[in-house]
């Protein structure tokens, strides 16, 4: 009798169990909050943001109370004391901006974006962690740094009676409406990385949208000018910003709620087309 | 296993991958080969759910990738140009890839160990040579344990050692019985290491064979003969698919006839042989070899044109 040898095939076994979890999005979560803490763009880009905040806003409510005395009375009857200690949100939106582009189309730069989606082939978990992230971090933060932003400058005002204080009606939702406002212009950022995924791109595009547009509205005949430019993003989420109300200008809640649903749009396009799109 | 069916991926009017079919087994390291912009690196982003096919499909271990619940358990990859932002240290990197899916700390020390990055693991990728990368992308490979290793052009850039360090890693990790695909045009690496060979050209399948099987069965094998007769044999070996080329008047490089069967007409004739050698084509010139007849598929296409216009 002959015995054949039967060719050994290889046998897949499977290898020595490693500790196995599956993705979720606390998980995914949790990774981005690694990444974001451990790049020194973050510290940076938010340090400036808080100094923007407190410092300019400082700046403003000493210069304006230094002058009251000599300003002219058009001026003082326009006079919104909680807005002019918080004036430093227009450079902090800057850098808030800057890094909520950076969030996503800086893995884009570096190829990383590669590995996160390997590791998250589903691909949503990502852009909801980051935005999730991203807006929590900033609306603490500017949050914080708008009450300092305040305090410091109502103390600096009251030296000549300017100061409001946070009971006054309406100044709580400029103060709180500022941290609101940034978290918005950070998610805007975050949904104009992911759609353009490229950073010099997208910071163009998201200045765009929040700083030209609104400049060239300003030249549309004020006939249509008084009902386009309300509607755009930022002079849409800066009514939260002002203690009386502008003449065309939406309402305060409205304007924000009409800038978080560009939020929205942004957010919903960029997660269609990180379904679609090649990494 | 990995098992490509009809895998096509185009760019635009540019076909990368055209029309793949192939099946990597555990057990074995498998060898992915192909000159420059063959398709490799398209593949694999296929394979890892990065790149979607235009049409055909691609699972691992029986499931797109992308179905995967745990992906980095199923398959660990190391992809072509560092997937790595420059501006975090290899450690951070590893703890947020890690924390993905549940891996903990000391998983990541035991990879870094693996690896040899322990001196640099606390440095900023960016100012990482090569094969620092390199052992980087390899450490993020084996962080989930996984039972399949998709890896682009791991030698790309490691000195001796390390191209020492990786061919055993690899073949120990396929021995465990995982599934092993690597990339590279380095013929003579993949010899030593591979020992299956999945050739494309141009995005189409050339060959999917063993790395033996590849090499004998190369076009271009021949014998050579010494003899001091050369000129009467030369004569007998005469035929329409022979070929006899002569570098010197004693010996003969013969195309056509195995070795076999030269000996037996020297022997009928009465030639005595000093020499009786079957030239083995090189792997490398076993690839060229291959590789010339993808682009010689090509020219049809040209043609056509050509009497089109
Ligand atoms: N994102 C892309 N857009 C357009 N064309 C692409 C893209 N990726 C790859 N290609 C093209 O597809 C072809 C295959 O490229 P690929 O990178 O897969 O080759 P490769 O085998 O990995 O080459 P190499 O050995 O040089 O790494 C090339 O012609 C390349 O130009
Ligand atoms: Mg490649």
């Amino acid at each position: 009798m002959t015995t054949t040898t039967i060719p050994v095939e290889p046998v897949a076994q499977a290898p020595a169990p490693a500790p196995r979890g599956h993705v979720t999005q606390i998980r995914v979560l949790y990774s981005e909050w690694i990444k974001l803490r451990t790049l020194r763009s973050t510290f940076f880009t938010l340090l400036t943001a808080m100094v923007a905040l407190i410092g300019l806003g400082a700046l403003f409510s000493e210069f304006t109370a230094s002058h009251w005395a000599s300003m002219p009375a058009g001026e003082r009857a326009h006079f919104d004391p909680a807005q002019t200690s918080l004036r430093g949100y227009f450079l902090a939106q800057l850098a808030v901006g800057v890094l909520g582009v950076l969030m996503i189309s800086g893995e884009y730069a570096t190829g990383m974006i590669r590995s996160t989606l390997a590791a998250v082939p589903r691909r949503l978990p990502v852009l909801w962690a980051k935005s999730a992230l991203f807006a929590a971090v900033v609306w603490v933060l500017t949050t914080a740094s708008a009450l300092v932003a305040f305090l410091l400058g109502q103390a600096l005002m009251s030296s000549h009676h300017l100061g409001v204080s946070l009971g006054d009606p309406g100044v709580l939702r400029v103060v709180l409406g500022t941290g609101l406002y940034l978290t918005v212009v950070g998610l805007l950022g975050v949904a104009i990385g992911a759609l353009i995924r490229n950073t010099a791109g997208g910071i163009a595009a998201l200045f765009g949208l929040l700083l030209i547009i609104p400049v060239l509205g300003e030249a549309l005949p004020s006939s249509w000018g008084n009902h386009v430019n309300q509607w755009l993003p930022s002079n849409a989420g800066q009514s939260l910003l002002t203690l009386h109300h502008e003449a065309h200008t939406l309402q305060p809640w409205t304007g924000f709620a009409v800038f978080c649903l560009y939020g929205v749009v942004a957010l919903a396009g960029a997660a269609f087309l990180l379904k679609r799109r090649d990494a | 296993m990995i098992e490509a069916h009809g895998l096509t991926k185009r760019y635009g009017e540019r076909a990368a991958v055209t029309d793949l079919s192939f099946t990597v087994r555990p057990g074995v390291v498998t060898g992915f080969l192909g000159p420059n912009g063959a398709g490799k690196s398209t593949t694999m982003r296929m394979i890892l759910g990065l790149d979607a096919p235009t049409s055909g499909s691609v699972t691992v271990n029986g499931k797109a990738y992308a179905a995967h619940r745990a992906p980095l358990h199923e398959v660990g990859a190391m992809l072509e140009a560092r997937a790595i932002h420059t501006g975090r240290t290899a450690y951070n990197h590893l703890l947020a890839m890690a924390a993905t899916t549940g891996i903990p700390r000391s998983r990541v020390d035991e990879v870094v160990d693996v690896v040899g990055l322990r001196q640099v693991a606390r440095k900023r990728v960016g100012g990482f040579s090569l094969g620092m990368g390199q052992r980087l992308g390899i450490a993020s490979a084996l962080l989930g344990d996984p039972a399949t290793l998709v890896l682009d052009e791991p030698v790309n850039g490691l000195d001796p050692e390390g191209i020492l360090w990786i061919r055993t890693l690899l073949k120990d990790l396929a021995a465990e019985g995982r599934t092993v695909l690597l990339s590279s045009h380095l013929m003579s690496e993949m010899a030593l290491t591979a020992e299956h060979l999945i050739v494309i050209g141009r995005g189409r399948l050339i060959a999917d064979t063993s790395v033996e099987e590849f090499v004998t069965g190369a076009a271009g094998t021949s014998v050579r003969v010494r003899t001091d007769d050369a000129d009467q044999l030369r004569r007998l070996l005469a035929g329409p698919d022979v070929s006899v080329a002569s570098a010197e008047r004693s010996v003969l490089e013969v195309t056509g006839l195995s070795s076999d069967r030269i000996g037996r007409i020297a022997a009928d004739a009465g030639i005595a042989l000093a020499e009786l050698t079957p030239q083995q084509a090189s792997l490398e010139e076993a690839f060229m070899e291959l590789t010339r007849d993808a682009v010689e598929y090509q020219a049809p296409v040209r043609e056509k044109e050509g009497q089109a216009a």
